[in-house]
């Protein structure tokens, strides 16, 4: 291992092909030294466009038709270009034109926006320092190398390493909030050899090369080393690089910084690359759907032309005298017609699949996730916030979530801490609100040494910050709000409620001042610790250290970390009662630390030292090889004592919780926390409750019997419930009080569990017995997780075979994995920074705007989509099916029914608007009756709107209401004379008649299922009628100049002025709507949805109010207020209570 | 996909600038209007039985009585009709149809006898009727130029690619040009009336009136605007092959001749169907005393030009009186009637079935 070790220092650049040397000053290196290979960099331009103004079209166009849509309506649109087929390509063409050039403008614009930013960007002034002058240049001219001076809240133009700072302890003061969303200050270091510079000149005579591993986007990670030359190599890591994007703050100015990643290299510019793409099950469902259509259209196609075919077996029908065909026709190959025939059907019947669908679903998602930013209640005061929506596309997906995988710190959690009590070798300090020393509960034998120790490890083990309060601005406000002098910042609330603690038990932190942590002890006297190393925590160790040396001459290593990581390390101490104690906090729901420490000698002190330095110096695997030092240093501890911090529920977390499980939702909590810590959060959460089974799936057990005996004996245990419940919960319903089963099962078990699969797949499927468990729980918790082993239970999850939708849910950056992996990621906007917001789809303040996320947004949404997805089938089925029937009288000739500017039209003005808004503002339950009531979610559960019966509902009645349009026009048309002046109609009076009655039936279908009518609905369902007959009137109102053919000249005014026309018209949208009320009202009457019976319900609570109303109104003395009128009475409602309260 | 485009930008994290914490706080808070807030006052009709039922019964109501009134109506409208094809040996035209040749210059005549056994008392329309005949098929119904047809003088002398093959006739325009026109009915028919005392009287067909007024006075036009002087209007162009006559003999009466010859453009409205029947003469009533067309026998003389036997089809003659609701036609009256019968129905049906299940329903919600 020691070789090993020691091995990067000589082997060095051989090995290092993937990095990169940078010659601070451009300056060749002294002969002697490695050769200067010239490697080629990007210059600091940053592009964040796509397009330049030459390839934009090109590039444009080719992304646009690489969508499977976008393509299908070009190829449909070149067949109509190419052959003779019977509707113009402008039908095709111009909504293809139209939303390709809406698309279109709508990125270049954007690419303009962003060009524009890039362009400010790179011409900004920057300062760099030539030939010991300071020469102010513009930014894209930067190049890796150069030394770069950064002046107080300026932003760095690229990735910097810090040489030296104004400051003279060589730090800055940094905020990445642009970068990461974080806004508190982050220190960063000076290079060690390098801070003492003060002067350009000092700084330009610096002769030195930088190695560093080649740009990679993890913004938290940086690996390099400063070589000066005839002197030593130095370790640099991620704080000694400066981030483009993040700004200088507290700081005069930076000197003689050097660029490493420039322009597109830099970790922001790399961290531009977006997430994968993720796809609802409704958009799937879709394209199953589309996939179907396309069938129909082919088959409907094939049927034509095959009858065609049959049909025109004999030349007079083929060719009768009246109607020949062309010689050019005549002499074309029968194969080659026959194609061109399947063609032009076709084309006649490619609206079946609509261009305009993909636009409206598309502008559905994006204005709709509008209604979640604006949404007032999840808006949290505190932090100035709402909820963001990053992604659309998941909109409905959050209508459809079987599982949810909350993280507990942060999330189910307030994680604002605080520190509750402490424990030093068993005797516990419990602070009080007064920070006077007596009021400390002392218990008696106490072992001073210990007590101090104990103290002062916890009041330099840590990584807090002091800031004194004149010189933060900016930084969240939130319970250090209101001291006085100063106050205390960390990226872990743990360690600020630690030292906070500590400083109410009499000990102080003061400041880190020159490497030296300056402590207030209880006798008010200053002591001086100087920081010699601090080993980082990390959440695989679960644990920190600090090396100091006191004043004394002493070296101490403190470590506090989780117990389970401290303990196996623990030589000494009263291991016994500390632990007891720390059972005892867990199970109470506190979080748990222990402290321990380690007297070093001075060689343990210096091989300590060797070893952390060699693997700060290693420029690969530098982290492995830090985890192994420190992995030899921690060890032989001296056990201290604990520390008990609280973590406080987030406000209605149970009520949250609740609501989750009586919609039907199984909620897994999954934390680092040890068990007895997250169960109490877990029954404080109402996870589990007093009622709830729980099944233990822990090391512990484990360790007693075999994995699989355990494995086993529960699956038999849940297996045996439910065949008991079985039968009760089908008549029951989905009756939640029965006996449930929670789960709790531990990191190292679960892995287990996952492993013994993959090693022997044969034998023990454990992984299908472990999921048929968790199927029976209605709560899981799993403790002791990492990261990873999160993502890893999501994955097993979506993996499984009913393949459910998932959602997770955290805070912190440990989510992250998780909130990728899971079908929906929800991050919330918590106090460890904005990694998980970032990443994730949806961001939300507090956990309790989860409820309203997806039993109000989530269901609205899916009710919407799938209406919007259903009725756009259903109205092209309506649309073309009636030209399919066509086809069967007039010699399969694919004359079209509808005029041209009617089949162009229909989907994109006549019915496209209505749906639009239905899709936007539909309420079919109030808002307040779905968060009353979650178990209506169960109704739309699995896709159920979306599922193939309801299709093939919708596609029946789309066939049912086409042939009423089709047959009964054509019995009424049939030889009969329609005026009182005996003049007749033609074929294009016969396709009016059936597009009008289609029009109106599919405007009026959507305004049957419409719930909720605000006067936006009524605008546009009665608008778009009115501008469909208003169109009408001026398409066939005039001889149009330009167009070749005026077929539609009058045609609308004549049929409007005969009278059988009205009645055939008003008959046939009766007849067609008929099936879908009866539908309705039966579905409705025998066997209601839980929903309608809510709405039900609903209306009934409406009713009573008005009754109660009435008697109030008719004493006040206003009459006629008629009982029907819900609006009306609960307008009157609201106005009478409002005056009733200024009364 | 939109949405995500968007998120780019606002990932660019350098663009924007954050204000002073207090300044973004305000603007981010999300205004409060029902709009924003999905929160619009709004009507919320649910479709239950209870509120379904008056719809159904008020349907049924309004449908029956009309429905019973176009019934009534359709049947008191008098239409005769008579299939004169000469499919059949015995058939007066047999021999007609037998004996067509394009080219026979003299004219076959036929005469059929019919009786009326009922006055027809308002004016009476003739309608022809073609069946099997598809005016609908796509290449029939494109064959036209319509611009032609406006009068426009350059699509008269070069017509529009559409009218292919009938465009061009020997190198000339063909005037009407296109499928539709080419195949023009043109068998002539007329009507006498067999007096009891055995004189043939002519019934006088009127000749206008038949066409849509809008076709006549806008849609149609004959090149030249009002030029009196026709046949100068159509110089250098061709009538169409199966024409007898060129498009400006059509008509003695210069406001019924050319492209604005009123049989012309009835028959230049193609028809929905591929068995239709257009107007072909209106028969005034002369005063109210006299029935329009007496009881009695008549005879229909048919100059028979117009072949149908080849594509297997039928031509009729039709005689018939017109309501407010036009012609004959049984089915509306009878699709009312129908539906609302139905309509009643399914209301009485609903009505029982809210009357018990609206029961078990409440008890159900007061049990809950």
């Amino acid at each position: 291992l020691y070789i090993y070790l020691s091995l990067p220092q000589c082997v060095g650049e051989e090995i290092w092909v993937d990095s990169r040397t940078v010659y601070i000053g451009h300056k060749d290196p002294p002969p002697g030294a490695e050769a200067n290979i010239p490697q080629r960099y990007p210059d600091n331009r940053i592009v964040s466009s796509k397009y330049t103004f030459w390839n934009f079209i090109p590039k444009n166009l080719f992304e646009q038709f690489r969508r499977i849509a976008n393509f299908y309506f070009l190829v449909i649109f070149l067949v109509q270009l190419i052959i003779d087929t019977p509707t113009s390509p402008v039908t095709s063409g111009l909504p293809l034109f139209f939303v390709i050039t809406v698309t279109a403008i709508k990125q270049g614009y954007e690419d303009w926006l962003r060009h524009k930013a890039d362009c400010s960007i790179n011409e900004c002034p920057v300062d760099v320092v030539q030939q010991g002058k300071v020469v102010r240049t513009q930014s894209h001219k930067l190049r890796v190398g150069d030394i770069v001076v950064v002046r107080e809240d300026e932003t760095f133009p690229c990735d910097l390493i810090l040489l030296s700072s104004s400051r003279h302890d060589g730090t800055c003061y940094v905020t990445t909030a642009s970068l990461d969303g974080e806004s508190s200050h982050k220190t960063y270091y000076a290079v060690q050899d390098t801070m003492a510079f003060r002067t350009e000149q000092e700084v330009d005579s610096l002769h030195a090369t930088i190695e560093c591993e080649q740009p990679q986007p993890d913004l938290y990670k940086f690996v390099g080393r400063i070589n000066i030359y005839k002197d030593k190599e130095e370790p640099l890591g991620a704080e000694n690089l400066l981030l483009r994007g993040a700004t200088l703050k507290n700081t005069q100015h930076i000197y003689g910084t050097v660029a490493v990643y420039t322009g597109m290299e830099t970790k922001m510019a790399l961290n531009y690359q977006s997430k994968s793409q993720k796809r609802s099950a409704v958009e799937k469902s879709m394209n199953a759907f589309l996939i179907v259509y396309l069938c129909i259209l082919i088959s409907k196609a094939v049927i034509n032309t095959v009858l065609k075919y049959a049909w025109q077996w004999s030349p007079d029908r083929d060719e009768p005298w009246y109607n020949h065909r062309t010689e050019n026709e005549r002499q074309r190959h029968m194969v080659i017609r026959a194609f061109t025939d399947f063609l032009a059907f076709m084309v006649l019947f490619n609206y079946i699949i609509p261009v305009s669908m993909y636009v409206t679903v598309e502008m559905q998602k994006f204005l709709g996730s509008y209604f979640i930013t604006w949404d007032e209640e999840m808006f949290d005061e505190e932090l100035g916030e709402g909820a963001q929506v990053n992604t659309s596309d998941l909109n409905e997906e959050l209508g459809q979530v079987e599982y949810v995988f909350t993280d507990k710190t942060g999330t189910l959690t307030e994680n604002n801490m605080e520190f509750i009590e402490c424990c030093v070798d068993g005797n516990v300090y419990i602070p009080t609100i007064k920070v006077i020393i007596s009021d400390i509960y002392i218990l008696p034998n106490v072992c001073f040494e210990h007590e101090d120790l104990f103290f002062r490890a916890l009041c330099l083990c840590h990584t807090v910050q002091v800031k004194e309060e004149e010189t933060v601005d900016g930084i969240k406000r939130g319970i250090h709000q209101g001291r006085p002098t100063s106050f205390y910042i960390s990226s872990s609330p743990d360690e600020v409620a630690l030292v906070e603690g500590m400083k109410r038990l009499g000990y102080t932190y003061l400041r880190l001042k020159d490497n030296y942590m300056e402590i207030l002890n209880k006798d008010d006297e200053i002591e001086r610790f100087e920081l010699l190393h601090v080993l980082n925590f990390d959440s695989v160790r679960r644990r920190m250290s600090v090396i100091v040396k006191s004043s004394s001459g002493e070296y101490l290593l403190f470590c506090k970390g989780a117990d389970s990581s401290i303990f196996p390390r623990i030589v000494s101490g009263k291991v016994e009662q500390v632990k007891a104690r720390v059972e005892q906090n867990a199970i109470e729901g506190l979080r748990t630390l222990c402290v321990a420490y380690r007297r070093l000698s001075e060689s343990e002190y210096q091989e300590a030292c060797h070893h952390l330095n060699e693997a700060k110096l290693a420029l690969q695997d530098r982290e492995q090889r830090l985890a192994q030092a420190y992995d030899i240093i921690e060890r032989d501890f001296v056990l201290l004592g604990a520390t008990a911090v609280e973590d406080r529920l987030q406000e209605k977390a149970a009520d949250t919780i609740e609501s989750l499980h009586k919609a039907g939702m199984k909620v897994w909590v999954l934390t680092g926390d040890k068990m007895e810590t997250a169960a109490a959060t877990c029954y404080a959460s109402k996870l589990f409750r007093r009622s709830t089974q729980i099944l233990e799936l822990t090391k512990k057990r484990t360790e007693e019997q075999s994995l699989h005996d355990v494995l086993f004996e529960l699956n038999r245990t849940v297996l045996r419930q439910r065949s008991i419940s079985g039968y009760d919960r089908v008549s029951v319903g989905l009756s939640v009080d029965c006996l449930d089963f929670g789960l709790i099962i531990d990191g190292a078990t679960l892995s287990a569990v996952l492993k013994a699969n993959q090693e022997r797949a044969g034998s023990g499927n454990y992984r299908e017995i472990f999921l048929e468990i968790c199927r029976n729980c209605s709560a899981v918790l799993c403790c002791r997780m990492a990261p990873l082993q999160k993502a890893q239970i999501v994955k097993l999850i979506k993996a499984s075979k009913e393949h459910p939708i998932t959602l997770a849910i955290g805070d912190g950056a440990n989510d992250v994995s998780m909130i990728l992996e899971a079908h929906v990621g929800i991050g919330i906007m918590g106090k460890e920074g904005r990694q998980a917001a970032r990443n994730s789809d949806y961001a939300i303040p507090k956990f309790k705007h989860l409820k309203k996320m997806l039993l109000v947004h989530g269901h609205y949404y899916y009710i919407r989509i799938a209406e919007l997805v259903q009725y756009f089938f259903y109205k092209n089925v309506c649309f073309i099916f009636p030209q399919f029937l066509y086809q069967f009288f007039c010699g399969f000739s694919q004359q079209p029914l509808y005029d041209t500017a009617y089949l162009t039209l229909y989907n994109i003005s006549f019915t496209s608007l209505p749906i639009l808004l239905y899709s936007l503002v539909e309420q079919h339950i109030t808002m307040e009756t779905l968060k009353r009531d979650p178990s209506l979610y169960r109704d739309i559960a699995k896709n159920s709107l979306l599922r193939w019966p309801v299709f093939l509902y919708w596609t029946c009645l789309g066939v049912f209401d086409a042939v009423i349009f089709f047959f009964g026009a054509y019995f009424l048309f049939d030889n009969t004379t329609f005026t009182s002046n005996g003049q007749m109609f033609g074929n294009w009076t016969f396709g009016t008649l059936v597009f009008t009655v289609l029009v109106f039936t599919v405007t009026l279908k959507l305004a049957l299922d419409t719930h909720h009518w605000t006067w936006i609905n009524h605008f546009v369902i009665w608008g778009s009628l009115l501008f469909y007959v208003i169109f009408s009137l001026l398409w066939g109102g005039i001889i149009w100049p330009f167009l070749n053919y005026q077929r539609m000249y009058y045609v609308f005014m004549q049929m409007l002025s005969s009278g059988p026309a009205w009645l055939s018209i008003i008959l046939l949208i009766t007849v067609s709507l008929l099936p879908d009320v009866i539908k309705k009202v039966l579905c409705r009457t025998m066997c209601p949805t839980a929903t309608e019976r809510a709405q039900v319900t609903y209306c009934h609570q409406l009713h009573s109010e008005t009754k109660a109303l009435n008697c109030l109104v008719s004493r006040l003395g206003v009459r006629c207020l008629s009982c029907s009128d819900f609006c009306f009475a609960k307008a009157i409602n609201q106005l009478l209570l409002s005056s009733f309260y200024e009364n | 996909m939109m949405a995500s485009s968007y998120n780019a930008k606002d990932e660019d994290g350098h663009i924007t600038v954050s204000g002073p914490g207090g300044g973004t706080l305000r603007s981010k808070k999300p205004e409060n209007t029902a709009f924003k807030q999905q929160r619009l006052p709004a009507w919320q009709p649910i479709l239950t039985a209870g509120t379904v039922l008056p719809a159904f019964f008020i349907i049924g109501l309004l449908f029956i009585p009309i429905g019973i009134g176009l019934f009534v109506t359709s049947n008191n409208i008098k239409e005769f009709e008579v299939d004169y094809t000469g499919v059949d040996m015995s058939s007066p035209c047999f021999n007609c149809s037998q004996n067509f040749s394009w080219n026979s210059t003299k004219p076959c005549t036929c005469t059929i006898p019919f009786y009326l056994d009922q006055p027809y008392e308002s004016n009476v329309y003739v309608y022809y009727g073609l069946s099997n005949f598809y005016q609908n098929h796509r290449r029939y119904v494109k064959s036209r130029d319509d611009s032609q047809l406006n009068g426009d003088v350059n699509s008269l002398m070069s017509p529009s690619k559409e009218c292919e093959p009938y465009a061009f006739h020997e190198n000339k325009p063909i005037a009407p040009c296109g499928a539709i026109a080419n195949s023009m009915f043109n068998d002539t028919l007329e009507l006498f009336y067999n007096d009891p005392n055995g004189t043939r009287i002519p019934i006088p067909l009127n000749t206008t009136g038949i066409a849509w007024w809008t076709d006549k006075h806008v849609k149609f036009g004959n090149p030249g605007g009002n030029n009196p002087n026709l046949t100068a209007a159509f110089q250098g162009t061709t009538k169409p092959v199966n024409w007898r006559r060129p498009v400006y003999e059509l008509d003695a009466d210069p406001g019924n001749n050319g492209f604005i010859n009123e049989d012309f453009i009835v028959w230049m409205r193609t028809a929905a169907l591929p068995t239709f029947r257009k107007l072909y003469r209106i028969i005034n009533k002369k005063s109210s005393m006299v029935p329009t067309l007496p009881r009695g026998n008549y005879t229909l003389e048919v100059v028979y030009n117009y072949p149908v036997r080849s594509f297997e089809g039928r031509k009729r003659v039709i005689l018939s009186t017109i309501s407010w609701m036009g012609g004959k036609n049984p089915f509306l009256g009878i699709a009312y009637i129908t539906v609302g019968s139905v309509c009643f129905f399914l209301g009485v049906v609903l009505l029982i079935i809210h009357h018990k299940c609206g029961n078990r329903n409440n008890s159900a919600d007061i049990s809950n």
